[in-house]
């Protein structure tokens, strides 16, 4: 474990040293100040057509605009993630930054963790900081607080870590570049299958329900997204929360406490592959 | 006391490709043994197995009695990869604290500055990898390959980005490491640094061992020749020690002696040979001249 941990730190002073983080940072304040100009004009335009419509335009303006923020954070949270683990086995190898590493007696599995958690770590902070500004953006520019505000941002760290922990995978298999690719149309795949998820509900087509539902299980970061938007606006009834749980980028959908085992679960199946992979693997 | 390195029937394919095909070896604590080859003979893949980069296919290696790859033969182990590479954003001082914290040395600045200082880095404390020169790098590969006082140093091309100063360094610190009782297993294309520095030679070829010994030994004696004042007169099969009655024999014949020339062969002469590459040149080294 003392070996996972300097390699752990050694991850997260990577990250510093070599800018990661600075530019990240810059990106997220300007994402971070548009959204609050977004959010301020959003809200003030809302007001002027107000009536007495079922709708309330308050609930529907701030769970749209932070469901949009949270789609952000978990694109943002999923590149840096991408970016942190797509070169850490076999691009390391190939550039002969790894076999130094793996000589030490720290172990294969060690150094995994080690990336692992450097990433885990990094990811967890920016998500939940991105996660905290967005809502008290919203909630000052507008005076919307979601219903639940912890789970849907616990949500999000766990669908980042997920990504981190696919793209680790990944990485033992394929070069930095390939891997970056396929983690990245991972992502997106998980994105058009909960879309699809969400067509075939408006549309009772069976089909693309379940499309939506295997490849929920297979990338469970598009589940704890839905999951997360459901428990922003859990409490909404009537028109609103028809409306609300539509959601954009993908429907709100309740994922239960069994999406969280499965999180739990998946994560340690993914972990395991990666340690066997990489034992098998030759450097 | 176990051998510092010991593989037997060592085999290794990749694809359809043999690398390493049977070989034994054996090195002793405080040896420096040079592992010569062509591009593509095994060298860097018997590292590597040793090192436990590389799974062999058959046959088992072990570092001090352990199995190679296991957790106390990787750290009784110091290596320096042929194509190897630092991070590029840490200080030589951090990569050395880095790996003494993967090593579990308890060194502390004073080992960080003691191997600087060997590798003549000390200057150098601060400096980062990017901003470092190729042979700056090589030394300070060699500096972390040295932390944790391994055993076993298994240094893979390590003088290749050097200039003649910095191989002298090397050299120096090679002999100095091995008088310690630290067994080194040096791959090099360097004939000439291999014969200076490495009590024992193995050549491999193919995957296989083709040739194993001492210098001295793979230089074989290749006959004398006399200079005399009717010519040069040869004797291919003639040893050092025959020399005094072949010139007793021409003096008594008449003839002038001018010079005699024992002649051996040189390790790159035995390199060549055992790969199969060309014929043995005879040469009269210096010190042998008459």
């Amino acid at each position: 474990m003392t070996g996972a941990l300097v390699v752990a730190r050694y991850a997260m002073q990577e990250c510093v040293r070599r800018r990661v983080i600075p530019v990240v940072l810059v990106l997220t304040v300007l994402f971070l100040a548009l959204y609050a100009l977004g959010a301020e004009i959003a809200f003030r335009e809302v007001e002027d057509f107000a009536g007495e419509d079922p709708l309330d335009e308050q609930v529907l303006t701030g769970s749209t605009l932070f469901g949009l923020a949270m789609f952000t954070t978990l694109f943002l949270g999923a590149v840096l993630a991408a970016f942190l683990t797509l070169g850490a086995v076999r691009g390391d190898a190939e550039r002969g930054l790894l076999q130094p590493l793996v000589v030490r007696p720290v172990g294969r599995t060690s150094l995994l963790l080690g990336r692992f958690g450097g990433a885990a770590v990094v990811c967890a902070a920016y998500v939940a900081a991105v996660y905290t500004a967005s809502l008290l953006i919203t909630g000052i520019a507008g005076g919307w607080w979601p219903d639940s505000p912890v789970l849907p941002g616990l949500g999000l760290v766990a669908a980042v870590l997920v990504i981190a922990a696919l793209s680790l995978l990944g990485s033992v298999f394929l070069s930095a570049t390939a891997n970056g690719i396929a983690v990245l149309m991972l992502f997106g795949a998980g994105l058009a299958a909960g879309l699809l998820g969400q067509i075939g509900d408006a549309l009772s087509v069976d089909t693309l329900e379940t499309v939506a539902q295997v490849s929920a299980w297979l990338l469970p970061f598009e589940a704890l997204y839905q999951d997360g938007l459901e428990a922003l606006t859990e409490d909404v009834r009537g028109v609103t929360g028809v409306v609300v749980r539509l959601g954009p980028f993908g429907g709100a959908q309740e994922g239960g406490p069994l999406l969280w085992v499965w999180t739990l679960g998946y994560l340690g199946l993914v972990g395991f592959a990666a340690r066997t992979a990489f034992a098998r693997r030759d450097l | 006391m176990a051998p510092a390195f010991v593989c037997r029937q060592l085999t290794k394919r990749y694809g359809a490709t043999t690398a390493l095909a049977g070989v034994d070896l054996d090195v002793e604590p405080g040896e420096l043994l040079g592992l010569l080859g062509p591009n593509g003979a095994g060298k860097s893949t018997l590292t590597k197995i040793a090192c436990g980069l590389v799974r062999a296919c058959s046959g088992h290696a072990e570092v001090e009695g352990a199995p190679a790859g296991s957790t106390s033969a990787r750290s009784a182990i110091g290596y320096l990869a042929e194509l190897f590479r630092f991070p590029d954003w840490l200080s030589a001082d951090e990569l050395l604290a880095l790996h003494q914290s993967l090593a579990g040395s308890e060194g502390g600045a004073r080992e960080r500055m003691e191997l600087l200082e060997l590798v003549e880095l000390d200057h150098a404390r601060a400096t980062r990898v990017d901003a470092m020169s190729k042979g700056m790098q090589q030394r300070l590969g060699i500096a972390q390959a040295l932390v944790g006082r391994p055993r076993l140093l298994m240094l893979d091309e390590p003088t290749s980005a050097l200039d003649p100063v910095g191989r002298r360094i090397v050299r120096d610190l090679l002999t100095g490491v091995r008088d310690r009782g630290v067994a080194v297993v040096l791959s090099s294309h360097l004939l000439s640094e291999v014969e200076l520095v490495c009590d024992r030679v193995a050549i491999l070829n193919g995957g296989r061992i083709v040739a194993r010994g001492t210098p001295a030994e793979l230089a074989r004696p290749h006959g004398v020749e006399i200079h005399t004042g009717s010519g040069v007169r040869s004797y291919p099969r003639a040893a050092r020690e025959e020399v005094p009655g072949i010139v007793a024999a021409l003096v008594a014949q008449g003839e002038e002696i001018y010079e005699v020339r024992v002649l051996s062969s040189t390790l790159e002469d035995a390199y060549l040979e055992a790969v199969g590459a060309t014929q043995v040149v005879a040469h009269a080294p210096a010190e042998d001249a008459a």
